[in-house]
């Protein structure tokens, strides 16, 4: 490869159409195809399950319209099909209450945690502390060392303890709760971000007069936005998805929709087509959320990972 | 004036201002002083009365809640008064650290004592205190070891899920096509819920009669595609589906690494004619340690606390095979109320945890440290 260019003439990239280069070429877009219907076949076929009927599913039809005649049936189990979405129904009743149950923890950990989180990052990329034989590393092992504890140990005592506070089977109980599991992750995030923003903003905050909450509210937390962003998603994505404690420590009114997802997987007998709408209706706000806020991910976390 | 240096706080020095600094200074300790005296006496007053000493107090433990969260409100108040400018300071780290104590080390002191005790909540009588029976218990719990030993596999499996996750990160890092299209495909699956994954793979699309995946593989010649009757096969099926869940995010931090690395180190590569396989091992891969490293540590931390697909496909079946220790334990909670062992047994296995991971990060730092 090296002999293609002379001592005298700079080097340059040549996009010949060697065979070698095409042959690469075709592999490489052969694995992100591959890929690509790896990670899109499964949700596909939730989908479109969701509209089939007995006879589709047992017969493995695929495509619709020229496989199978697509069809509102999981829909309606839900309730939510255009035919039933404008009367009253016990099923859809359900749905929705877990649907705001999970928005509202999700959301209301994902906010505290991020809060939290970026004060301590903050505090921790700027400050020298010391607390007492404790100082900045020490801390930010403090932090991250609560994202070994495995939910099975803190599974019960949380239970003795919610009882007591009657905090058991409350919205309130998940957030906090949550905000614990996601708060090591944002404050990784946070921190990395922090650490990329240059101390000199901070400093000519410093001589026009700000305080330190000052310099931070106004000059700094606007730069480290998409670090934010990031964390938000993430922690998002985490608390929208649990399942253990949700399971453990909600009965009837904060059930969350993994919850109702997974009980209704273990009964018998279940349709096909109303698991797979459930399981649509209980993926769809995070799928939006990937498709369309995907870069924020990407930017935040690039920010941090440039150390 | 003799003040050399004068602190920020303090800019204007006289009798009267430093009067008013010890005043306020003393305001802060006394405010701090006063809500932890609410806090003690709420607290005492909630043991004395479930003590049955007393018959006064509140019906349950709310009011502790709110005394304690009075308190750390003063505290942080208390700090800008009495150490200024440094108390501002610590404002930033004290909400987290103050949340953080509070929800994570009573909880888990109240763990070890649970584990101590034998407690059923089936049975009639409440807990009794057993010291280290359960310990013993543990020795002899064959499904527990088992449960130790496919987390072993899962976690050794974390490396075949870094490996894809590298592969796919620097394919959507080289020069291609609707590349944003690709990012938002390969990230989705990170999105979805486990639980739901559980039912939309686990149970729908590896379903025995005519999921999809049985039906490719009996058209490869695979005569009885049962993905969850053999020990091996229900393993590996377990972890391909976890594996589907959290390969993006290792592909994720691996691609902001990959983006974040200066351009002209694999230029000077490519200079020297090193090909592609001798510039990623020689160049690519060694800076890019550190990141992998943490996204390995961190996966595997989260590997180690896998539950949900393991509960909701196979429920640890078949016998035990694909069982966690986190699903293990949650079927010793739900199936046999046997509280005080599973708790036991989530200690134990928090004490293995710790002790390997702390290994694993020694290791790590000396790895890391001889390439950089």
């Amino acid at each position: 490869m090296t002999t293609v260019a002379s001592a005298s003439q700079p080097v340059r990239k040549r996009r010949t159409a060697s065979p070698k280069r095409t042959l690469g070429r075709a592999l490489i877009y052969g694995a992100l195809l591959f890929w690509a219907f790896v990670c899109l076949f499964p949700i596909y076929w939730t989908v479109t399950t969701s509209f089939k009927s007995a006879i589709d599913v047992t017969q493995g039809h695929l495509i619709p319209w020229l496989d199978f005649q697509p069809d509102w049936k999981g829909w309606r189990s839900l309730g939510l099909s255009p035919d039933t979405v404008l009367e009253t129904s016990t099923a859809r009743a359900e749905f929705t209450s877990r649907f705001v149950n999970s928005i509202i923890t999700s959301v209301g950990a994902s906010a505290l945690a991020l809060v939290l989180g970026s004060l301590a990052a903050y505090g921790l990329s700027r400050f020298r502390y010391k607390f007492a034989w404790m100082r900045n590393d020490d801390i930010l092992f403090f932090f991250m060392s609560q994202l070994i504890l495995p939910p099975v140990v803190l599974a019960l005592p949380f239970l003795v303890l919610y009882k007591a506070l009657s905090l058991l089977d409350s919205r309130f109980g998940l957030i906090l709760l949550y905000t614990l599991t996601v708060l090591p992750i944002v404050i990784w995030i946070m921190r990395d971000q922090f650490n990329s923003i240059p101390v000199e903003l901070d400093e000519a905050a410093f001589v026009d007069g700000l305080s330190v909450w000052g310099a931070f509210l106004r000059i700094v937390l606007p730069l480290a936005v998409p670090g934010m962003m990031a964390a938000f998603i993430l922690s998002l994505v985490l608390c929208w998805n649990e399942y253990f404690f949700a399971a453990l420590l909600t009965s009837t009114d904060a059930k969350t929709l993994p919850v109702m997802v997974a009980s209704q997987t273990g009964s018998q007998g279940i349709n096909w087509w109303s698991m797979a709408a459930l399981s649509t209706a209980a993926i769809a706000p995070l799928v939006l959320v990937g498709i369309f806020l995907e870069r924020y991910i990407v930017s935040g976390l690039t920010a941090g990972s440039g150390k | 004036m003799q003040n050399s240096s004068p602190p920020v706080d303090d800019r204007h020095a006289g009798a009267a201002s430093h009067r008013t600094l010890v005043n306020r200074k003393n305001i802060g300790r006394a405010i701090v002083a006063f809500a932890s005296l609410v806090l003690l006496l709420v607290l005492l007053v909630q043991i004395l009365r479930t003590a049955g000493a007393i018959t006064a107090g509140f019906a349950d433990w709310r009011p502790v809640l709110y005394a304690y969260l009075l308190w750390a409100v003063a505290l942080g108040a208390g700090q800008v008064m009495v150490r200024g400018e440094r108390g501002l300071r610590a404002l930033f780290l004290l909400p987290a650290v103050l949340f953080t104590v509070a929800v994570v080390i009573f909880p888990t002191l109240f763990g070890f004592y649970i584990a101590s005790l034998d407690w059923n909540l089936s049975s009639l009588e409440g807990p009794r205190f057993s010291g280290l029976d359960n310990l013993g218990d543990l020795f002899r719990d064959t499904y527990y070891w088992n449960a130790l030993a496919n987390m072993v596999f899962y976690t050794v499996a974390v490396l075949g899920e870094y490996a894809i996750a590298f592969g796919l990160a620097l394919l959507l890092a080289s020069e291609i096509r609707a590349r944003r299209f690709f990012r938002v495909v390969f990230l989705l699956p990170m999105m979805l819920s486990p639980v739901a994954v559980s039912w939309m793979i686990g149970k729908s699309l590896m379903e025995y009669r005519f999921g999809p995946a049985a039906t490719l593989a009996r058209y490869l010649g695979w005569e009885n595609p049962a993905f969850f009757a053999s020990p091996w096969m229900a393993r590996i099926s377990i972890e391909a589906m976890d594996a589907w869940v959290s390969i993006p995010f290792i592909m994720i931090i691996l691609l902001a690494g990959l983006q974040a690395m200066p351009r002209e180190v694999l230029e000077a590569a490519k200079v020297d004619g090193a090909n592609g396989w001798q510039s990623f091992w020689h160049v690519t891969f060694p800076i890019m340690l550190p990141v992998s490293m943490t996204v390995l540590i961190i996966r595997i931390i989260f590997k180690l606390k896998l539950a949900d697909i393991v509960i909701n496909v196979t429920a640890g079946g078949p016998g035990g095979a694909t069982d966690t220790v986190s699903s293990f334990i949650y079927r010793v909670y739900r199936d046999r109320s046997n509280v005080g062992y599973g708790t036991g047994l989530a200690i134990f296995y928090l004490l293995l945890i710790i002790v390997f991971l702390t290994v694993l990060m020694r290791l790590s730092r000396r790895w890391t440290q001889n390439v950089v």
